[in-house]
């Protein structure tokens, strides 16, 4: 109570105490893996050198980043405005078929650079799609948005399923996948990025959409704290009775926001189906919708914590896999329970150090 | 400092308490000692600290350093129970009562006695006969608190106090929802109450009450107590200058009005709330350039609705609002606002303000689409950081830091945050709403002189407030509305009986 008003600078707010949270879950999954019997500082040598040992290991943790920017990215913009989009899973899996439908119809004709333009529109399209009927029916009907967008995850992936099987799938093939993109369909990848470097990408899927996350991070700082739209959404997010006051449209603005929400989603395929599998695959998503609600929550819906965070995430995804495969008693259910447990010091809890950082700052300023 | 208030040994001393909230320091050593059977006022501006020093004596905070003692025994308040133990009763400014229960039900709230309801019932009545007849508290114990009138809940409320053998009683703003003729009304009983040996504490920014009721009084300035006085020895000048650390003019000076052209006519206005009740009851009027005119009422009689359909918040069920003549039909608040009419709203901290933003961000809320801010759909934050300053500058709004977090302005340079913004775009119309809530004494001087100046400067302005002296002192006209209807209009040297009797609905 009396502690929560007092400001701290933002080098605390923003440095220290996220650190010390990250610290703590760290120590926690330290003592969840000693109790299975294994030793925790060899276990983090595993996760860090998984994730960062080698060309190829930084590789894999940057390509999960980039999928997690672009759906935290997603539920950061959605956030501000006060909406709590649940449904990027589903929308970035319903933004792979824009952007399969582009590399399909494209690849044929021109390099890939001509491709790509029309896949991010075409994904964010698709993506946005998605979420405007749960937008619509928030605006317009009051249903709520967690309910809708949940719910639309389920539509989103049985559509899916469908079309993969019965439209898209290879004729004489059983995988419920689409024919394999030719290089006019294909995101290249950053080699040449990690040779700057001296690093070796080796087989590591790490591609162009990465920069096109970094472009988008930038475009939602600028949408968020520089436009008149960013201004509305963000008056709307706090103060829904002070957006009215100000003659803010509140259908207008959940839509927009949604539309820009769903679209970031979107985009989320083109890492993963035009850069790595250069298919569209049934399930590509593969969670990553849900790890951008941790992304966004840890990184405070601001692009540079949410680039941070999703890092952060691609450490943990990578480095896990690698574990669990050096660690057999470590299973991937148990490098989910260290995942939870960054998600529940730094995310849910994020304020159970303040105090005492508050009292400390004090007495170290002598105030 | 330690002036004993009355001839009486103190019922309750507080010695040296101290409390500070980060670095604020709320309570700078206090010491108070209220008399046994008197009743004490404390009067002092938002933010002079009575709040923090009442929630400290009832259990809500506890004091970093100082002493309580109550009858002369040192205690120690831990919480809210313990309070009640040490025979200390709270009556809150917003009544903490079970709507859809009965006045006997609310007083045995959280005093039961056991698991079975039937004896505790027996006893409560029995108990609230006893107190009725003591006190001069007559309440029906079986009516619905939802069907009671604010000033019998109120009754209620002390009733629960003393229920729980309160000898000491806190009233936080207590007259805030009534009428006059109500708070006349609870000065008799609490005065019943003060010759029956109770202790009273009563916490106001109202200077005539604290004249018309109270023994002695204590006046708080920026968490310390700056004086003590016997009520009788003192005059409410010399109150306001103590409140205030400086001299304040409390009556606003005022030119004749120079009524222009109507510029805003509202015809057979009908406004329903959420529920489908209808607030507003076919309501007509008009405000010319160059006057002011303020709606009286009891709050909740429909003037914040009428407000909000002015300002295009709620939609009017049927009626016509003319702005220069012309219906504005289902006109948006944006839409008003192109017209010509600014709002300073009746609640800053949900209206008014985002109160999480940044001073420069509530600076433009309603204007942001202003080409001066920008143009096409960017922000140009340079422009708005400057035009904030000079608002701030001009407005004398403190702390002079655009930067800073508007929850961190004290309730009177919020509003002023408001005021700035409505006034500085130089409107047509001003709607003004409660200008003066929670605001204090420099900053209600500094409010009132910019609306008297907007009415000089030949713009129609629309005063609703529930603080009657507000009302009298600046309207050219008074418009006075009960149950949704204008019962009547007086000039504004009307006086407050004939006022108050239409504020409770009875015509005169």
């Amino acid at each position: 109570m009396s502690t929560a008003s007092v400001p701290l600078p933002a080098w605390i707010n923003y440095g220290v105490i996220p650190l010390l949270n990250l610290i703590l879950a760290f120590l926690f999954s330290g003592l969840v893996v000693w109790a299975i019997g294994e030793n925790p500082l060899e276990a983090l040598n595993f996760l860090i050198q998984g994730a960062l040992g080698r060309g190829d290991a930084i590789g894999f943790t940057l390509f999960y980043a980039t999928s997690f920017i672009f759906t935290g990215l997603s539920v950061a913009v959605a956030f501000h405005a006060g909406l709590f989009n649940i449904g990027s899973e589903g929308q970035a899996y319903v933004g792979g078929l824009g952007a399969a439908l582009v590399a399909l119809s494209l690849d044929h004709y021109v390099p890939w650079y001509v491709t790509m333009p029309f896949a991010v529109v075409g994904a964010a399209l698709f993506g946005a799609a998605w979420a405007f009927i749960p937008a619509w029916l928030q605006a317009k009907r009051g249903s709520h948005i967690v309910i809708t967008t949940i719910m639309f995850n389920f539509i989103g992936a049985a559509l899916m399923v469908y079309l993969l099987v019965n439209v898209f799938i290879v004729p004489g093939k059983m995988a419920p996948e689409t024919r394999t993109f030719l290089a006019g369909g294909q995101l290249p990848k950053l080699d040449w990025l990690m040779a700057l470097f001296g690093l070796k990408l080796g087989p590591a899927p790490f591609n162009v959409s990465f920069i096109i996350a970094l472009v988008m991070c930038y475009l939602v700082w600028l949408l968020i704290w520089r436009t008149k739209l960013g201004y509305e959404m963000r008056t709307l997010g706090i103060s829904p009775t002070a957006a009215v006051y100000a003659g803010i449209p509140y259908v207008r603005t959940v839509i927009i926001a949604m539309l820009i929400s769903g679209g970031l989603a979107g985009m989320m395929s083109l890492n993963a189906v035009m850069g790595a599998s250069a298919r569209l695959q049934v399930e590509f998503v593969a969670g990553a919708g849900f790890v951008g609600i941790a992304v966004s929550l840890m990184g405070r819906s601001h692009p540079v914590g949410i680039v941070l965070a999703a890092i952060l995430f691609g450490i943990l995804y990578q480095g896990g896999a690698d574990l669990s495969f050096e660690m057999p008693n470590i299973t991937r259910d148990m490098i989910v329970v260290i995942q939870g447990l960054v998600i529940f010091f730094a995310g849910a809890l994020e304020y159970m150090l303040r105090p005492a950082m508050v009292r400390l700052y004090q007495t170290a300023t002598g105030k | 400092m330690n002036l004993q208030s009355s001839a009486n040994e103190p019922a309750i001393e507080l010695v040296g308490i101290d409390k500070k909230f980060g670095t604020v320091h709320a309570n700078k050593n206090i010491n108070l000692s209220v008399g046994k059977g008197s009743i004490h006022g404390i009067i002092g501006e938002n933010g002079a600290g009575k709040s923090t020093l009442m929630s400290i004596l009832y259990g809500f905070y506890h004091a970093d350093e100082g002493e309580i003692r109550i009858q002369g025994r040192p205690v120690t308040i831990r919480d809210s129970q313990a309070a009640i133990a040490a025979g200390i009763g709270m009556v809150h400014q917003h009544f903490m009562l079970v709507e859809n229960f009965t006045v006997l039900e609310n007083v045995m709230l959280g005093a039961e006695g056991g698991q079975l309801l039937a004896k505790g019932v027996a006893g409560a009545r029995k108990e609230l006969k006893r107190l009725e007849t003591d006190y001069g508290l007559d309440v029906d114990p079986d009516a619905l608190i939802e069907e009671l009138p604010v000033g019998n809940q109120q009754r209620v409320e002390i009733l629960k106090a003393l229920y729980r053998g309160a000898d000491i009683l806190i009233l936080d703003e207590p007259t805030g929802v009534l009428t006059p003729a109500e708070a006349d009304h609870l000065f008799r009983i609490l005065q019943v109450l003060r010759d029956q040996g109770k202790t009273i504490i009563l916490i106001t920014h109202k200077l005539r009450e604290i004249m018309a009721i109270t023994d002695t009084v204590s006046v708080m300035r920026r968490g310390e107590m700056v004086a003590t006085r016997k009520t009788a020895e003192t005059t409410v000048t010399e109150l306001a200058e103590l409140m205030v650390g400086r001299r304040v003019l409390l009556r606003v000076e005022k030119g004749d009005a120079n009524p222009g052209p109507v510029l805003l006519s509202v015809k057979n206005l009908t406004v329903k709330d959420g529920r489908g009740v209808t607030m507003v009851d076919d309501v007509s009027f008009d405000v010319r350039a160059g006057e002011i005119v303020g709606i009286a009422g009891v709050a909740g009689n429909g003037q914040s609705e009428l407000l909000e359909a002015l300002a295009g918040i709620r939609k009017p069920v049927s009626g016509e609002i003319l702005i220069d003549g012309k219906p504005v039909g289902a006109a948006d608040p944006a839409a008003l606002r192109q017209l010509g009419l600014a709002h300073i709203p009746e609640d800053r901290h949900h209206m008014g303000l985002v109160l999480k933003f940044e001073e420069y961000e509530n600076s433009i809320l309603g204007y942001h689409h202003d080409p001066r801010y920008g143009r096409g759909s960017m922000l140009d934050l340079d422009a708005v950081r400057k035009s904030a300053e000079e608002q701030i500058e001009k407005y004398d709004i403190r702390p002079p830091n655009a930067r800073l977090k508007t929850a961190n302005f004290s309730g009177g340079n919020q509003q002023k945050i408001v005021v700035a913004r409505e006034i500085e775009r130089d409107p047509k119309m001003l709607l003004v709403g409660q200008p003066t809530r929670g605001v204090d004494i420099g900053a209600i001087e500094f409010i009132h002189r910019r609306i008297i100046e907007m009415r000089g400067a030949g713009k129609a302005v629309l005063l609703v407030s529930v603080e009657l002296d507000e009302i009298r002192s600046l309207s050219d006209r008074i418009l006075v509305m009960f149950a949704g209807k204008v019962v009547g209009e007086k000039t504004s040297d009307a006086d407050e009986q004939t006022l108050g009797l239409m504020m409770a609905g009875i015509a005169a």
